[in-house]
């Protein structure tokens, strides 16, 4: 970390974001916009059950319906299985991701699995010569449930490839003697729906060949340069020869972290001998067929001394993928470890499987596995201390990670803890001590009154498990303003304009002089694995960091050579070269880039380039505090005023942390009372595959979002930050179901807290008759 | 209707942000398609194609409507108001400039379905006393989920202020 200068000081302010005028004038180009003439349009042909096999297909008629252009099935595609999860090649074979996928089945493993795909002129003769495909299939029973997938003598789903896809256990800490030596022991089944990403734009791509060995790809990715690799292995065409273009994209949360259609429309271009070819999924085909949140189910025992000292914990986590591997086991692993940076003096063990299951296939979704596992720990930390009688706030104070602590898993000193802060604010903010006396009297009758409380810990990326690398040129320009290329992927979350920050910051010119190329072109920009994990502003942090510091000592160099003073005293300040020796201004910046293009001997194009691996991974820290009413007879919980506030290390744009954090809650709170993608337990028929059926959260259905930060200063990254775009989701579930208990001494261990779920345990537990009316 | 049926085309007559327009246009086709196939106006946006999203919002004759479900040829006489039609002169609209300055912007693609949506809720209540839930309520049929619609509701109660 280098000393800045005051006056060049860009990080920490709330600049305007890169995009803003683009995205609010209706110019900004995603992938649907950049339509091309002539392009073909293709549609998948999928299962109506959710297991089963194809035993036979006509697709005559449907070849022979006018303005179709070709029709392909199963049969048609290369027999390759490849894996789509977005992470990095690994090089260890034991780590690879699972390969269990073709570009089209016969096995039918979900509803909605992709059997044929119709290439038409457009996109309602393609949808016309749908109906005409003829399919008999043999259907087996769906398997569903945990219990039946894992049962003896259950129907691989894979066929060759046992149900179980991952498992994995670890210890830390004299667990057993925990349990032996505990007051208390709590005990405690949970379970998470299945939540889908619904980014307001669909999966899309299109693909065309620019000449005549060369595919280019442009999609609505988070991952360009791994959607290049696996289009490369799912094909087995060289990756040389694939470009892949990620324009504008509206949304992803995960669900573009994963390789969904590009491989498609790579094949149908080389099909279609070059011509380009776009899959632009429907709202419904995208909630049921790309992929979803995992959904979890928990078992935790936690041993607790009466002074409120956590001495044990043991959870048993089952995660279903669902029909392919995709992220896989990779979502419970990292989920698990939040366990241990969250807690790190109590002694824990974990054990974890995952399972294929006939439902639609998991993946990615923002905070990879840690909302299930923390809904679930935070709901059992609450138990304990109830158990005990101790106030939830003083409770995780006494047990929380702090700075200094070692990660018992990962044996990393963690280098910055503000948790304690953020709880201290948040209950501030919340006004706790006094509400917890004044709602004491608020636990009878039909409106009730709680209060929640709930931690997390999560990562700045993927680091040990996964590389970690970023790359960033910077090319200063003729006018004296610059251009940075970074493979970071700018998705919405605001990489690009904190990113300009930086630069403009290390390199001492305005922020309004350097311009970050938004569109990302593995043709030309530097290779970053993209955007997943809250690792990007992290990562690439340190890559721009080297490269603008690079390109600053060549500028003073150039400025050396120019006016003859020595490199060593010169510095740039607001676009100026100064010589800091004798507080003098020496040039504009201007007028040196122009010297270095065109003076005949000196100078060059002046650029920097820098491909960095981070070898650490900095932990981060947040917790949410609610305030809610329960009506009791109407089954409804609402929120009277709820906080995140985070330790996210240095905040690099005010404005746009306080987005994300706004963002994440909000989703948490659809994740807390609304939504949930519902499954048939029988058939594995999902119901409610569109967004009038899907609970997603209205501008109405979300309260006043606060938030706070307590900014540490992490020096593992270039400007002192931390993740943040994840972790807001994490935290607001298990919150609100802690004050739900607060408020009405009802354990509701799942998710959605949804009135029919209220209904069903208020009922349960004497709150209400059975026909919804309130006991006096 | 003025144009006459000419194997599934009509002739319509309609301003689209301020300018007259004479269109030989598909009767299938909806105003969604219309704006972004036939006259390039990109920046309204598709997210479910059935009137749930909002995304695809526009005016026609200064009613908010989801252009998706809103078939082209309904729009015969009438005005049509999209977001590339907003800045005028270089210069942003107050509700632009609000969504810029308040952090109302992520990823982009609702904005322009918002933008208009908060024009129209603007346009309708200027100078009026307008409370936190009738913003919310103005806004319920667009989604967003990047934001959780707290700086929109910021953008859009600085829009307006006079």
């Amino acid at each position: 970390m280098a000393q800045h200068n005051d006056a060049n000081k860009v990080i920490g302010k709330s600049v305007i974001r890169t995009d803003a005028v683009a995205k609010v004038t209706g110019r900004a180009e995603y992938t649907e916009d950049m339509h091309r003439p002539g392009m073909l349009v293709a549609k998948y042909f999928r299962s109506t059950i959710s297991h089963g096999r194809v035993t036979d297909i006509d697709t005559t008629a449907a070849v022979q319906h006018p303005g179709v252009e070709a029709v392909f099935t199963y049969k048609d595609v290369p027999q390759n299985v490849f894996a789509t999860a977005g992470h990095p090649f690994s090089l260890d074979p034991h780590h690879k991701d699972i390969e269990d996928r073709l570009l089209l089945t016969g096995n039918i493993r979900c509803l909605g699995d992709e059997i044929a795909v119709v290439v038409a002129q457009d996109e309602l003769t393609a949808r016309q010569a749908l109906q005409k495909i003829k399919v008999v299939c043999e259907p087996y029973p769906p398997l569903i449930r945990p219990e039946e997938i894992m049962a003896e003598g259950a129907r691989q789903i894979h066929q060759g490839s046992p149900n179980i896809i991952g498992e994995h256990r670890y210890r830390c800490g004299e667990v057993e003697q925990g349990f032996a030596e505990a007051d208390h022991i709590v005990e405690g089944d949970f379970t998470t729906a299945m939540v889908q990403h619904v980014h307001l734009e669909n999966h899309i791509a299109h693909a065309y060949m620019d000449d005549m060995d060369r595919i280019v790809i442009v999609s609505s990715t988070q991952i360009p340069h791994i959607v290049r690799r696996i289009v490369s292995e799912a094909l087995s065409f060289p990756l040389s020869k694939i470009r892949v273009i990620k324009p504008f994209i509206g949304g992803g949360f995960g669900n573009k972290q994963d390789v969904v259609v590009e491989p498609m429309v790579a094949f149908l271009t080389l099909q279609m001998s070059g011509r380009p070819v776009q899959i632009n999924l429907s709202r419904e085909e995208c909630m049921l067929c790309t992929r979803n949140r995992h959904p979890f189910f928990l078992k935790v025992k936690t041993g607790v001394m009466q002074d409120g000292t956590m001495v044990a914990r043991d959870m048993d986590v089952i995660s279903l993928t669902g029909a392919y591997a995709s992220h896989g086991h990779a979502i419970a692993a990292a989920g698990g470890a939040k366990q241990s940076a969250l807690y790190p003096r109590t002694p824990a063990r974990f054990h974890a499987r995952t399972l294929y299951a006939n439902i639609p296939t998991a993946g990615a979704m923002r905070a990879y596995g840690s909302p299930q596992i923390l809904y679930a720990l935070e709901c059992a930390t609450e138990d304990a201390a109830r158990k005990i009688g101790m106030d939830s706030v003083a409770f995780r104070l006494k047990n929380i990670a702090r700075q200094g602590d070692i990660n018992p898993l990962s044996k990393e000193k963690i280098a910055s803890c503000g948790l304690a802060e953020c709880l201290e604010k948040g209950r501030e903010f919340i006004d706790w001590d006094r509400k917890k006396r004044e709602y004491a009297h608020h636990k009878t009758g039909p409106v009730r009154k709680g209060l929640g409380v709930a931690c997390l810990a999560y990562a700045s990326g993927t680091y040990p498990v996964c590389v970690e690398i970023a790359g960033a040129r910077i090319v200063l320009n003729q006018d004296g303003m610059v251009h940075v290329m970074v493979g970071a992927t700018e998705i919405g979350q605001g990489s690009d304009t904190v990113v300009a920050q930086m630069v403009a910051e290390t390199l001492g010119i305005a922020y309004d002089h350097v311009r970050v190329v938004q569109a990302q072109d593995t043709d030309v920009t530097p290779f970053d694995t993209g955007a997943y994990a809250s690792r990007q502003a992290y990562v690439v942090s340190n890559a721009v960091f080297r490269a603008a510091s690079e390109l600053k000592a060549k500028i003073c160099r150039h400025a050396a050579l120019m006016c003859g003073s020595d490199a060593a005293d010169l510095d740039i300040v607001g676009g100026v070269v100064i010589d800091s020796k004798k507080s003098a201004r020496v040039m504009a910046l201007k007028d040196l880039a122009i010297d270095s293009y065109y003076h005949k001997e000196r100078g060059g194009q002046l650029s920097a380039e820098v491909s960095y691996k981070t070898t650490s991974n900095a932990p981060v820290f947040g917790c949410t505090f609610v305030d809610i009413d329960v009506d009791i007879p109407l089954c409804k919980i609402k929120i009277n005023r709820i906080i995140n506030v985070h330790d996210s290390g240095v905040i690099l744009n005010p404005v746009q942390a306080a987005g994300q954090v706004h963002g994440g809650t909000f989703m948490g709170i659809g994740a807390a009372l609304f939504e949930e993608v519902l499954i048939d337990r029988e058939t594995g028929y999902v119901y409610n595959n569109n967004l009038l059926d899907y609970k997603f959260p209205t501008f109405m259905d979300i309260p006043s979002l606060h938030h706070d930060f307590v900014e540490t200063f992490e020096p593992t990254s270039g400007y002192g930050n931390k993740a943040l775009g994840e972790p807001p989701v994490i935290t607001p579930p298990p919150a609100i179901r802690n004050a739900l208990l607060d408020a009405t001494g009802v354990h509701i261990n799942s998710l959605p807290l949804s009135p029919h779920v209220l209904f069903t345990h208020f009922t349960k537990n004497g709150l209400l008759k059975s026909r919804g009316e309130q006991h006096v | 209707m003025t144009g006459q049926n000419d194997n599934g085309f009509t002739r319509i007559q309609c301003t689209v942000n301020g300018v007259p327009r004479s269109l030989f246009i598909d009767v299938r086709k909806s105003l969604l398609e219309l704006l972004r196939q036939d006259l390039g106006l990109t920046g309204t946006k598709e997210g479910c194609g059935v009137g749930e999203c909002g995304a695809c919002s526009v005016l026609v004759d200064e009613v908010l409507v989801d252009s998706c479900i809103y078939l082209a040829v309904w729009v015969d006489g009438k005005a049509i108001r999209t977001v590339e039609g907003e800045a005028r002169d270089g210069r942003l609209s107050p509700v632009q400039q609000a969504y810029v300055e308040e952090g109302a912007v992520q990823c982009g693609f609702c904005t322009p379905g918002f933008i208009m949506a908060s024009t129209s809720f603007v346009e309708k209540h200027q100078g009026q006393e307008v409370s936190a839930d009738q913003i919310r309520k103005g806004h319920a049929g667009n989604l967003c989920r990047c934001t959780g619609y707290q700086n929109i509701l910021k953008a859009v109660e600085k829009s307006l202020k006079p």
